[in-house]
């Protein structure tokens, strides 16, 4: 997944809510693929979305860098430990076999489907676009007398200081780079002990955005609660029931194709 | 020590789709012993330029230079301790690396982790505390509790307490009060002549006409001048297009040359604008 990056094609004037709860749909029908023909119909869908969004494809290959260790420690462990009657090779616990290969190479696909789907809707969506879905999904629970503005209003918040923090984290190291600490050197401990002269300027500096926040929303005169207009009106507009149209042909297809 | 740029280029996050030019083909000497002072616009890569100084980051073309050091694509994270050692670094709003329980403790760090011993660092913090304007009362103080202005000076003791040979200030005074600013620009000037080479980047031309002995401009992470003051405060093309302002002296004397004075150079500093306003005026 990826930070928004700024663009302007059909993926992105989708509305918001459409495109967060297709992504979910998506990532539960990819679970119904079990053949090759399945997983090419939404491979092809996928390619289809990516080439709609007119990004560059290198950031979806980026979205796959910090989970690539976990997806080949999954490939390696379904490709030797998939128990099979004619086995390739046999070594002690391990077994290479032809069914092996071909679930590994599933799973393969699943990774890729589910991580390129969320990363089109992260490059594509405004983190508050996302909790502005999510406070109009979750707005029938007000009913229950849950407080969904208020919760929303803290997602939109720890989202938008999100970058803010890393940016933030990345200076306090640098800075104590800078007075002789050297991160990831040294034994365990020493190596957890180097952690807490960025931990505590860390939290310092979150409390003052915190409280300076508080006090410049305050001064604006924000009440929480009832009667808040919205600055952003989401609107459903006709491409996203075309969307939806397409996603439920996408899934009768799916269902057609696989093997039961 | 001298420290020099050759065809030095960084590229942010250079292998991905979102690549940015930080520098832009520099080759720059920064002269040891000398006060060098870097300006630029907001975003110009000033910033980028000093952060090689000590491999905080590395050029992703050309080659960087401090001393016997060389530092380039290649160079690895290890075995920096030295140079950081030599090279101390003031970054912008340094307040926010305090995290001790005492600012001794505070000052103390950097010099531990160079290898100082307690003692050492002790009596290294007791120095710097009064270096930077503060009295020995405030050791025992927590870094937490004390306001903006003495944040920032125990931050900077807190470098100078592993007393490095390079002093590189990112933006030193921002935010300080006039007095407060002096105080501290006039330390780091004391700095120099004990010996220190200072690097200095600021958007204040004052402290540039005041305090520097060299000035690099740097703009879209290019090196566009590089020159005495009086030189870069006297060019043209670099006025002309906004790519600098000038100091008030230098402002004044514009405005006096229009009201009958000439000056062959702008005098960028109050005693120039001084001399030169007594010699018109008596000539006459
Ligand atoms: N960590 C970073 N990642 C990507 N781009 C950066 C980063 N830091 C700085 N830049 C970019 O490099 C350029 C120079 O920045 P910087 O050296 O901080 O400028 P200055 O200090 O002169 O204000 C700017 O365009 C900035 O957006
Ligand atoms: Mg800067």
């Amino acid at each position: 997944m990826g930070r928004y990056l700024p663009g302007d094609s059909l993926i992105y004037h989708l509305d918001p809510r459409g495109k967060f709860l297709l992504t979910f749909y998506f990532v539960g029908i990819v679970f119904f693929a079990n053949n090759v023909a399945s997983y090419a119909l939404l491979l092809a869908f996928v390619l289809f979305a990516v080439y709609l969004s007119k990004i560059n494809f290198g950031f979806f290959i980026k979205g796959l860098k910090p989970v690539f260790w976990l997806i080949l420690f999954t490939v390696i462990l379904q490709l030797l430990f998939t128990p099979s009657n004619n086995p390739i090779w046999h070594w002690g616990i391990f077994t290479l076999s032809k069914e092996g290969m071909v679930i590994s190479a599933y799973i393969f696909m699943r990774f890729i489907l589910i991580i390129f789907i969320s990363t089109l809707l992260t490059l594509t969506t405004t983190p508050i676009e996302i909790s502005d879905s999510i406070e109009s999904i979750l707005k029938p629970l007000k009913r229950i007398n849950f407080p969904v503005t208020q919760v929303a209003l803290m997602l939109s918040i720890a989202l938008r200081f999100v970058p803010l923090l890393v940016d933030e984290t990345t200076k306090i190291m640098d800075a104590q780079r800078a007075r002789g600490v050297d991160f990831g050197e040294g034994g365990l401990i020493k190596r957890i002990k180097s952690f807490v002269p960025i931990l505590i300027p860390l939290f310092v500096s979150s409390f003052s955005i915190a409280y300076d926040l508080a006090i410049a929303m305050e001064s604006r005169g924000y009440k929480d609660g009832e009667g808040r207009s919205k600055y952003r009106v989401l609107s459903w507009a006709r491409r996203d029931n075309l969307t939806i149209i397409f996603m439920i042909g996408l899934t009768i297809i799916l269902l057609f194709l696989r093997s039961y | 020590m001298e420290i020099t740029f050759e065809h030095v280029t960084h590229s942010y996050n250079a292998d991905g789709p979102t690549a940015s030019l930080g520098l832009d083909d520099v080759s720059l000497t920064i002269k040891d012993g000398l006060f060098t002072a870097i300006v630029g616009q907001t975003g110009s890569g000033k910033s980028t330029l000093v952060r090689h100084i000590n491999a905080l980051l590395k050029p992703t073309s050309g080659i960087v230079k401090i001393g016997s050091r060389v530092i380039d694509s290649e160079t690895s994270n290890k075995n920096l301790k030295s140079l950081r050692k030599q090279v101390g670094m003031v970054f912008q709003f340094p307040e926010s690396q305090l995290f001790e329980e005492t600012v001794e403790k505070d000052i103390m760090f950097g010099p531990i982790n160079f290898g100082a011993t307690e003692d050492q660092a002790k009596e290294s913090a007791q120095k710097m505390i009064q270096m930077v304007g503060l009295d020995e009362s405030y050791l025992s103080k927590s870094p937490f509790d004390l306001s903006g202005g003495q944040m920032r000076r125990v931050a900077i003791a807190g470098v100078l307490a592993s007393d490095p040979e390079t002093i590189i200030l990112d933006e030193p005074t921002a935010g300080l009060d006039p007095v407060g600013r002096q105080e501290i620009m006039d330390m780091f000037k004391g700095l120099q002549k004990n010996g220190k080479t200072i690097v200095l980047i600021t958007h204040n031309m004052d402290d540039v006409a005041n305090y520097a002995d060299d000035v690099a401009v740097i703009h879209s992470g290019k090196l566009i001048a590089n020159g005495l003051p009086k030189d870069i405060f006297n060019n043209n093309d670099l006025l002309k297009n906004d790519l600098l302002t000038l100091p008030k002296s230098a402002e004044f004397a514009k405005k006096l040359s229009q009201k009958g004075f000439s000056f062959s150079k702008l005098p960028i500093t109050i005693d120039e604008l001084g001399t030169e306003i007594k010699q018109q005026l008596n000539g006459d």
